[in-house]
Order: structure tokens, then sequence, then C-alpha cells
């Protein structure tokens, strides 16, 4: 069952939103709306869109036609930096693949950094919360390190850290935990799960089913750029409606 | 066969007092133009970068027109050359520091540029997804690490430009080669005097050699 929301209710808000690169047709006529507090994930083929369409959402990507607003902010096709922009991204925490971390920087500054100099937050602020959010994620203990001498799964938390420390209203998550080692998967999940567990409004692209299964909302397959099928995670996996959803279930599930 | 000629050491070292003036000359031109350079090349290296097409041009011409042609005409059209279109003579000193700051600076650009392309796109990513501006993410995450990376090309260009000041002889700013050269003329001791004044260069290249290593090993023990 997809969520009935009213658009006033509405955190994220995306109409006929489409993206084109170059002839390739990226995200076609999107309709979505994320209500605070739920949790949804997003799955699909690789190259079906699923990470353009969250990097639409604080702008890492642009779009060129349709609308997107977020918590009240209106983005504009091909918008360049504009003031919503700028908004948006404040309030709107993501966490890559990749960690993304600051190499140059300890582990507590890559935290402290956003806060100070976006939020203009007095240092000693700062680095409270960056301690508190540290301990949150079970790494206090590494706060004066520098990201390199970190292991992949304690990257990615201080990763998770760092975009907390901007006390964000929505968090994105792309592929969080596509580059860790099988071991480090579950420290990862388990701080996701906690922050959900929390209320925070989660939009999360992953491959980890069970992950997906257990602390979404709703569920939204994508294919070929477009929302092929949504529902609630017992709807989806057990009883998929759409071709595309089952065969691509079929192949993932099966290992 | 038979030489009568032979290394005389000590016409080495009489020479001594008379190139060490010289050296204050090398490095005021060497550093003087290389600190404008460092910035001419910052200037350039962001330009040729830029989201604008005809700034990019322009660095592009700049680059190409003075990484393209060879530093010592470049010093000769500033001290011959430029006198005549500004109607009054350019100090040599001023045009040596001119010289190599226009040289380097055009290729400390491409190495500015090839520092800051160098920073993998998820660096600038994250500080915009942070609420960071693109000026801060620059300022704050990209440019640091890009400095860190263009130590060891911008110390080579260091060490080239100081070998270069060797050819302002020609317009005879009283610099090491300089020195050696009118010292030879009255001593006809060229093997002696020439032997001296390359030591020293290697001296000077030497020193800006280790100075640099410790820098890049303090800027890897940062990390």
């Amino acid at each position: 069952m997809t969520p009935t929301t009213s658009p006033e209710s509405s955190i994220v808000r995306m109409q006929k939103l489409n993206k084109h690169f170059g002839s390739l047709h990226v995200l076609n006529n999107i309709d979505l709306d994320i209500v605070p507090g739920e949790v949804v994930v997003i799955i699909g083929a690789s190259g079906s869109g699923k990470s353009t369409l969250i990097r639409c959402i604080n702008g890492l990507e642009e779009f060129q036609s349709g609308t997107l607003s977020v918590d009240g902010n209106i983005l504009k096709p091909d918008g360049k930096s504009s003031k919503a922009l700028q908004t948006i991204r404040t309030e709107v925490g993501m966490v890559f693949q990749q960690f993304n971390l600051f190499p140059h920087l300890s582990v507590i500054d890559n935290i402290t950094l956003a806060p100070m100099k976006v939020r203009g937050w007095r240092r000693d602020d700062a680095l409270a919360t960056a301690r508190r959010l540290l301990e949150r994620v079970g790494i206090a203990d590494q706060a004066d390190k520098y990201p390199g001498q970190l292991s992949g799964g304690q990257q990615q938390r201080v990763a998770l850290a760092r975009a907390l420390a901007m006390e964000p209203r929505l968090m994105l998550f792309d592929e969080p935990t596509s580059a860790l080692d099988p071991e480090m998967i579950g420290e990862v999940l388990d701080a996701m799960r906690e922050l959900a567990k929390e209320g925070m409004t989660m939009v999360i692209v992953t491959h980890e089913m069970g992950f997906a299964r257990e602390v979404a909302d709703r569920i939204i397959f994508i294919h070929k750029g477009e929302i092929a099928e949504q529902g609630t995670p017992e709807a989806l996996f057990s009883a998929p409606q759409n071709d595309h959803t089952r065969s691509f279930l079929a192949r993932v599930l099966k290992h | 066969m038979d030489f009568d000629f032979q290394f005389d050491w000590s016409a080495a070292f009489a020479s001594i007092p008379y190139l060490l003036p010289g050296i204050p000359w090398t490095l005021l031109i060497s550093f003087g133009g290389l600190a404008f350079g460092f910035f001419i090349g910052i200037f350039f290296g962001l330009l040729r970068i830029s989201p604008i097409r005809w700034l990019r041009w322009l660095a592009v011409c700049y680059i190409e027109i003075f990484r393209g042609t060879p530093i010592l005409v470049q010093v000769l059209f500033i001290f011959y050359g430029l006198p005549q279109l500004l109607g009054s003579p350019i100090n040599a000193l001023v045009a040596g520091i001119a010289a190599i700051a226009v040289n380097s600076g055009a290729y400390i650009s491409e190495i500015v540029r090839g520092g800051v392309q160098s920073i993998e796109r998820g660096q600038r990513e994250a500080s915009l997804s942070l609420g960071l501006s693109r000026v801060q993410a620059f300022r704050y995450v990209i440019w640091p690490q890009a400095f860190r990376r263009m130590i060891p090309p911008l110390g080579n260009q260091g060490i080239i430009s100081i070998k270069d000041t060797s050819l302002f002889s020609v317009i005879g700013v009283g610099e090491l080669v300089r020195q050696g050269q009118i010292y030879i003329a009255a001593t006809f001791t060229a093997l002696e005097v020439y032997f001296m004044v390359a030591l020293m260069y290697l001296v000077i290249t030497w020193t800006l050699s280790i100075l640099l290593r410790q820098l890049e090993r303090r800027g890897i023990a940062g990390q």
C-alpha cells in the first residue's frame, strides 16, 4: 500500500520529473511523494536511474522538466545554484557509496566543518555535537584519526555522523554498503536501522534486500527510469505485480 | 697526448668572492618571479577549468603563448622590445623577474589545473551535499588536497626557473653567470669559474629539493 499523502504534508514532492542525458531518457515522468518519518527504499537494476533519482533531490543532478520541492523549497529544471538549492542542501544529508570523507581532515574535523562554516556554530558546540554523534555510531575513540586510518565500515559511519551533524530533515543514502567488505556491512546497516527507529525520513538506494524488507515503509522499484511498481515491502516482495519487478527480484533474491 | 692545462683549485677558490654577489640576484629573480608566477598560475589554472568557455580560452591562449616560446626570447622581448612600446627603459632586474613570472606562470597554471582536477568528484559532491557553497567547497576541501599533490611538480618548476635565470646574463643583470663571465674576462679561468658557478647552482637547487622533500613528508604525515 502506498501511503496516501496530501501535498502539504510531504517533505519531498516530485511531479512529472524528467531527466535526459543526451539521447538517454534517464528519468521518465517520475511522480513521488515522501512524507516526514517515512523510510523509502529504492531498488532496481544498475543503470535503471535509481541513484540519479535521489541525486536530483539535493541537486547533485539537474533535471530538464517537471517540478521538485523539498521541504517547501522549489527546485527548478536546469536550476543552477539557486537560493532554494542551498537551503535544500543544508536540510538534506547524504551518504555516498564511496564515503567521500575529506582525507586531509581528521574524523572530528570532517564532522565539524559544515556545522561551523554553513550553520555558523561555535567550535565548542560543533565539537560537542560531533563527539555525541561519533558515540552514537560507535566510534568515539577514533575522533582524532584520519579517514585513511579507518576501516571501510568505520569510514561510512563517520560519513553518516558527518551528515547528521547538520541536523538534516531528510537523509539520502546512495548504495551506502556497496563498497564495503561483507563483514562491515552489518555495522553500517545497524547505524541506519537506529536512525530509522528514531524517526528520520530516509530515502535509500540499496541492494540489501533483507534490510529493505525490514526497515522500509515503502519500496519503489525503478525500471528504465520509470517507477514500475511501489508498495509495502510485504506487498512488493511477496506479490509483485509487474513483470520487471518479478524478474528483478528473482535475480537478486536467488542467492 | 700531453695536457699542459690542469684544474687550478686556487683559481677556483679565488673566484668565490666575485661570484657570491651574484647569488642574491639569482635568488631575487628566481623567487621574486616564482612568487608572481605562483599567483599567475593559480589565476590562469582556475580560469582553465572555469565553466565559462571564453575564460577557458583566455587561459589556454596565455598558457600556449608563454609555454610555447623560449624564455630567452621572452626576456629579450621584455627588456629590449617593450621599452620601444612604452617609451621608457625597463630595469633589467624587473625584466628578469617578469620573464620568470610569466614563463613559470604558464607551467604553474597547468600544475594547478592538474592538481585540482585530480581531486575525486565525490569530494566536491560531499561538500555541496553538506551545504557548503562552491567557494567554500573549493577553499576547505578541494584546494588543500590539490595543493598537497601540487608540491612535487611545483618543486620541479622552481628548480627549472632558478636555472632559467642563468639566461638573463644576456640583459646584463648581475646574477651568477654574469658575475662569472665578468670575472673570466679578466682572468681567463673559464674552467674553474664555470665549475664554481655550476656548483653554486647545485647548492641552491639541492637545498630547495631538501626543503621540498621535508614539506612533502609533513604533508603525508598529516593524513
